[in-house]
């Protein structure tokens, strides 16, 4: 791995997440599904990892488990040197709907996090005010969800992890809702939020440059039941600049090419049968 | 301000287009047994100070009923609707208690309860409590699981997730459903009230009715419209307070 100037956020000799051989099994009365199977992956404290992989390879599994609001069926999930049985103060999970309350004001929104964590109401309110400034919607702190933009209700979103003072940020696909522009200025506040606050993060995203963008290792998956199929360094990432260079659309390319090699391994005519074990 | 205006202007129209139809039909007819409302009115004017203490009397006893019904029926129907393994069993009671129409326990109750407020209380709240029930337990099975998952993630307990996320998110329904078994919650008043006792508005109308004076007999029923209308604007108005995001 080449050394970059941004490495010093990454700090090797503190692991604030690893998942050894984490497997994933869920059953039903008629059949078992396998999502995951001996995943491995260690992500050091600040470190921005992004996964990519196949429609149903289990990456939102895997970002339940280490969230804690699923228990592995084998392996363990262990953040900061902890094992993970329930849902930790500091791991933040944005899915892709947000999970915002619409019956809750965007500044009430942001509190939920420390209100539920019985922090008094007013200082979780200060706190949430305070994030808002930092993803830059304070202006529309009395206003509700559901007159927020999709890019607002996105950086609502994050301002609700912000406030917990996350130290990992999983995100599930966060920002496949939006249209392109308002995608790419997300980018960009992602990747701020990210070298301001210095959390780890997993990010699943089906963008190729997103994950160029804003993964400084990128973990490609196999098809369910979802294993580590290869990763891939990409140690040059960290700034907005990066878009615009020759190394970036390399990697891109790069990151295509095992994607599609992956896939025609898995256009086998019994790739059903394979995901799913008939009882 | 202006909503309200609206709203006011909204009521005047209705109740002018009631009484032209109203006053048509009687023009029509020509039986006494439907008076002109001029009539109608008159009479009200003149048996308003005779018939109020009915008519509070009434209004307590529905206003009570459906509290308690909504109440207990809203809890049931969240803690039913979120509890998988519990729904199992209340699901397939709820649909054979759900469709008997409650009226038929009148003669039980006033054998129980004695001719007082208790039996009409008692039904009311009955019937309301499964329309709410249903509509509750419908409502928080529904919900989204991704919503509770988000909820859950920031580390939200059962009792905060059912504070946070399930009651808030089936307040609506819950009002919806308030509001229609209103009319339900009149017109069982009106035959518990009718059939025994002799106190409130439905004993008022039907006494009348015996005495075949039809206009107070149709002033009684002006009333029990006017009590409609004050239930509703009630059930809007806490609806507002607590359904504020919904504007």
């Amino acid at each position: 791995m080449t050394v970059s100037q941004h490495q010093h956020k990454v700090s090797s000799d503190c692991a604030a997440l690893k998942l050894r051989a984490v497997g994933l099994t869920y059953r039903s009365a008629q059949k078992e599904t396998r999502a995951l199977d001996g995943f491995s992956l260690e992500v050091a404290c600040g470190e921005p990892i992004a996964i990519i992989g196949p429609s149903g390879c289990g990456k939102t599994s895997l970002l339940n488990l280490i969230a804690g609001l699923r228990a592995p069926t084998t392996g363990e999930v262990i953040v900061r040197g902890q094992t993970v049985t329930k849902p930790r103060q500091q791991t933040s999970l944005i899915l892709q709907d947000y999970g915002l309350l619409p019956w809750k004001t965007v500044l009430d929104n942001a509190a939920l996090g420390l209100v539920v964590q019985k922090v008094s109401r007013s200082a979780a309110r200060a706190q949430a005010q305070e994030a808002l400034r930092t993803v830059g919607i304070e202006d529309f702190a009395a206003a509700y969800p559901g007159e927020l933009s999709g890019g607002m209700r996105q950086r609502l979103a994050l301002a609700r992890a912000m406030a917990l003072q996350t130290d990992l940020m999983l995100m599930d696909e966060p920002l496949s809702a939006l249209d392109a522009l308002t995608r790419e200025e997300l980018q960009n506040v992602l990747l701020d939020l990210w070298q301001n606050a210095a959390y780890a993060q997993v990010l699943v995203t089906h963008s190729v440059e997103e994950a160029v963008l804003l993964g400084k290792r990128i973990v490609l998956m196999t098809p369910r039941p979802g294993k580590v199929r290869a990763i891939i360094d990409n140690p040059a990432m960290g700034s907005r600049a990066y878009r615009q260079s020759a190394t970036f659309h390399q990697q891109c390319t790069l990151l295509r090419q095992l994607l599609l090699e992956s896939a025609s391994d898995t256009d086998a005519p019994d790739d059903k049968a394979e995901e799913s074990v008939q009882k | 301000m202006k909503a309200r205006l609206q709203k006011i202007l909204g009521y005047v129209i209705a109740t002018v287009a009631v009484l032209l139809v109203w006053a048509a039909l009687s023009l029509l007819i020509g039986n006494p047994a439907l008076p002109l409302p001029t009539v109608a009115l008159l009479q009200l004017y003149h048996k308003l100070p005779d018939m109020l203490p009915h008519l509070a009397v009434s209004l307590w006893r529905v206003l009570l009923a459906m509290s308690i019904g909504t109440l207990c029926g809203s809890i049931a129907g969240l803690i039913i609707g979120r509890t998988g393994r519990l729904d199992l069993i209340a699901a397939p009671l709820l649909y054979v208690l759900y469709p008997i129409p409650k009226i038929v326990f009148v003669p039980v109750l006033l054998v129980l309860l004695g001719l007082g407020s208790a039996p009409a209380i008692v039904l009311i709240a009955t019937v309301i409590f499964f329309q709410t029930l249903v509509t509750a337990r419908d409502a928080a099975k529904s919900l989204s699981p991704d919503l509770v998952l988000s909820v859950r993630s920031l580390g939200a307990s059962r009792i905060d997730i059912a504070r946070h996320v399930v009651v808030p998110a089936t307040l609506p329904n819950i009002f919806t459903a308030l509001r229609i078994s209103t009319g339900t919650a009149i017109a069982v008043l009106f035959i518990t009230e009718s059939i025994a006792g002799n106190t409130g508005i439905g004993f008022y109308v039907v006494n009348a009715w015996g005495r075949i004076d039809y206009p107070t007999m149709f002033a009684g029923i002006i009333a029990m419209a006017m009590m409609g209308v004050a239930l509703y604007e009630v059930i809007n108005f806490v609806e507002r307070r607590l359904v504020r995001w919904k504007d």
